[in-house]
């Protein structure tokens, strides 16, 4: 028995899902879910082997819920999105389905998600997801996990990000959040017009920065608003130059 | 310039034909021309910024008899003083007639040219912003068409009429039938500029009655309208990006129950609307008010009605409140 949950926030769209799980026994529903909150609260309590997953929800979306599940279950994207949108992720999770879709579309995804079990390639699966895609919002916000409430930053708030173990910091002016990503993700995500990597670990918000000072032999620290000093490596000098057009 | 040098030796030519003396006759010539020139220069100016009503044809023309007889009676008054030959004055007094209908036709060619080239800068501009007010409206509706037709409003929509299908098929049917009705509205909307308030709101209504389909549980509307905004003009299509913009913001900025209010009133020769949503002032304070949406509403009620003045945009109490002033014409 495979235990799933279905995340919309529409209840006609999650009916819909329900309908045509009729037909799968082996599936149960645990819940239905009508946000990402909801949705992250539900996932940690169940553990759910599958979800059903929307893409635009209030608040958080459906790829910042999972970014803030610890063990991602196997994903089924229910979404509106067009295809050219849906192509990030298209490699990644077990399937997508383009609303409206119909009932051979949807037995095709889930047949597809039984023939794969074991269910801990799906988890690798949504992990790897999750590093690759950029989600339509990334660029305008940042969520994190602090304690069990989920925080939103809007990256304007944002000052600094700094690398920290296998997480990273980011720095606003309520204190610093961790994000269990990579600098790599990042410098992908955030808009490379305000923010900058300056230094293997860092990348700073380029409206914070006030002076650039020199620092030992070919590397500058950069004096940001808060008093914060971020060191700027040779080559992030060479960029933070360029982007600043000096 | 140098037709006022041409015209000036013109005229030290003829004077000279009557008074054998060059520098007399020079001396007219640039005195007259000065006062000429200045005349004209006045006209021109005035008509600049005073276009005449066609009417009032009449009154230039006087004007223009009256530039005429003064630059006359200045030669007149003027060069008696700069010459003293006797029979030069006498010439002078004789030719007054002639030289103020000389200055007549002059001054009044310059101001009919006057006439013509302002009025027709005038109306360049006139056509050059309704034409760009008409391709305003235009894109706009590209831009209605477009956000109707994009995934989250139709796809969304024919997944909850699928949905409904299964258990409910009359209400599917009913919503079959609002959703075309809704996008036939929008491609009709391209002939008229102004449509009153009453069908700009069932309009909208086929939307939010889709919209509540889809959200039900969460999305409340209120629309009240005084008796008399219900006849107010507006222009077409210039609520609906507002309230989409208020849905949005509304359902995705939060996730409780959300109220979407339109209120429309009459303040004297304006109908005034008033678009109210809640929103999360943590969350989207960045973004908001500066997507296309409220900006072409912006343009498009300056191309319209030539002001900047016509909508506010207010956020406190974790509600966003938007105002469009349409002034009566």
């Amino acid at each position: 028995m495979k235990r799933a949950l279905i995340i919309d926030d529409e209840p006609l769209a999650r009916m819909v899902v329900m309908e045509y799980l009729q037909d799968f026994s082996q599936i149960e529903v645990l819940q239905e879910c009508n946000d990402g909150f909801e949705g992250l609260k539900a996932i940690q309590q169940y553990q759910p082997d599958l979800v059903f997953l929307d893409v635009q929800m209030p608040k958080i979306n459906g790829f910042e819920m999972l970014e803030l599940v610890d063990n991602p279950p196997a994903v089924i994207f229910t979404t509106a999105f067009d295809e050219y949108a849906i192509k990030a992720f298209e490699a990644h999770a077990v399937d997508y389905l383009l609303k409206p879709f119909n009932k051979d579309r949807f037995h095709k995804a889930v047949e597809k998600y039984l023939a794969q079990a074991p269910t801990p390639a799906g988890s690798k699966k949504t992990e790897e997801l999750l590093e690759t895609s950029n989600s339509p919002a990334q660029h305008e916000r940042i969520v994190v996990k602090t304690g069990t409430k989920v925080k939103i930053i809007p990256v304007q708030d944002v000052q600094y990000l700094a690398a920290d173990d296998d997480y990273v910091s980011v720095y606003t002016p309520e204190g610093s959040f961790l994000k269990n990503k990579t600098m790599n993700f990042f410098e992908r995500t955030l808009d490379p017009r305000y923010f900058v990597r300056v230094h293997r670990s860092y990348m700073v918000a380029i409206q914070q920065i006030t002076r650039i000072d020199p620092y030992e032999k070919d590397a500058h620290l950069a004096i940001l608003k808060c008093g914060a000093k971020i060191p700027v490596s040779k080559t992030g000098y060479v960029k933070l130059k360029q982007v600043l057009g000096i | 310039m140098l037709c006022g040098l041409i015209w000036a030796g013109a005229q030290s030519y003829i004077v000279h034909n009557s008074v054998p003396n060059w520098y007399i006759a020079s001396t007219d010539a640039v005195v007259n021309s000065l006062l000429l020139a200045a005349a004209c220069w006045l006209i021109n100016n005035n008509l600049r910024y005073y276009q005449p009503a066609s009417g009032s044809y009449l009154n230039i023309l006087i004007w223009h008899g009256a530039l005429a007889a003064i630059c006359a009676l200045g030669c007149r008054w003027i060069l008696p003083l700069l010459t003293s030959d006797s029979a030069y004055n006498k010439f002078l007094i004789n030719s007054i007639f002639i030289r103020a209908f000389i200055d007549f036709l002059a001054i009044g060619w310059v101001g009919m040219i006057s006439i013509i080239y302002y009025s027709l800068l005038d109306q360049k501009e006139n056509e050059k912003r309704k034409a760009e007010a008409e391709k305003l409206a235009r894109d706009a509706e590209l831009y209605n068409l477009r956000q109707q037709l994009q995934p989250h409003f139709l796809f969304n929509s024919l997944n909850s009429i699928n949905a409904l299908i299964g258990f409910k098929p009359d209400e599917a049917r009913r919503m079959i039938h609002q959703l075309s009705d809704f996008l036939r509205g929008t491609l009709k909307k391209d002939d008229q500029l102004l449509v009153p308030l009453t069908d700009e709101l069932n309009h909208l209504n086929l939307y939010l009655d889709i919209e509540k389909v889809r959200f039900g549980h969460r999305l409340q509307t209120e629309i009240s309208s005084d008796e008399r905004a219900k006849a107010a003009l507006l222009p077409s299509m210039l609520l609906q990006p507002i309230v989409e913009n208020a849905i949005k913001f509304g359902l995705y900025d939060t996730t409780g129950d959300v109220t979407v209010s339109i209120r429309a009133e009459m303040d004297g020769s304006f109908l005034n609307l008033i678009i109210q949503n809640p929103y999360d002032p943590q969350t989207s304070r960045p973004k908001h008010g500066t997507g296309f949406g409220l900006r072409g509403v912006q343009r498009r009620l300056y191309l319209l009605f030539a002001r900047n003045d016509l909508m506010e945009t207010y956020a406190n109490d974790n509600i966003f409140t938007t105002i469009i002033k349409v002034p009566q014409l």
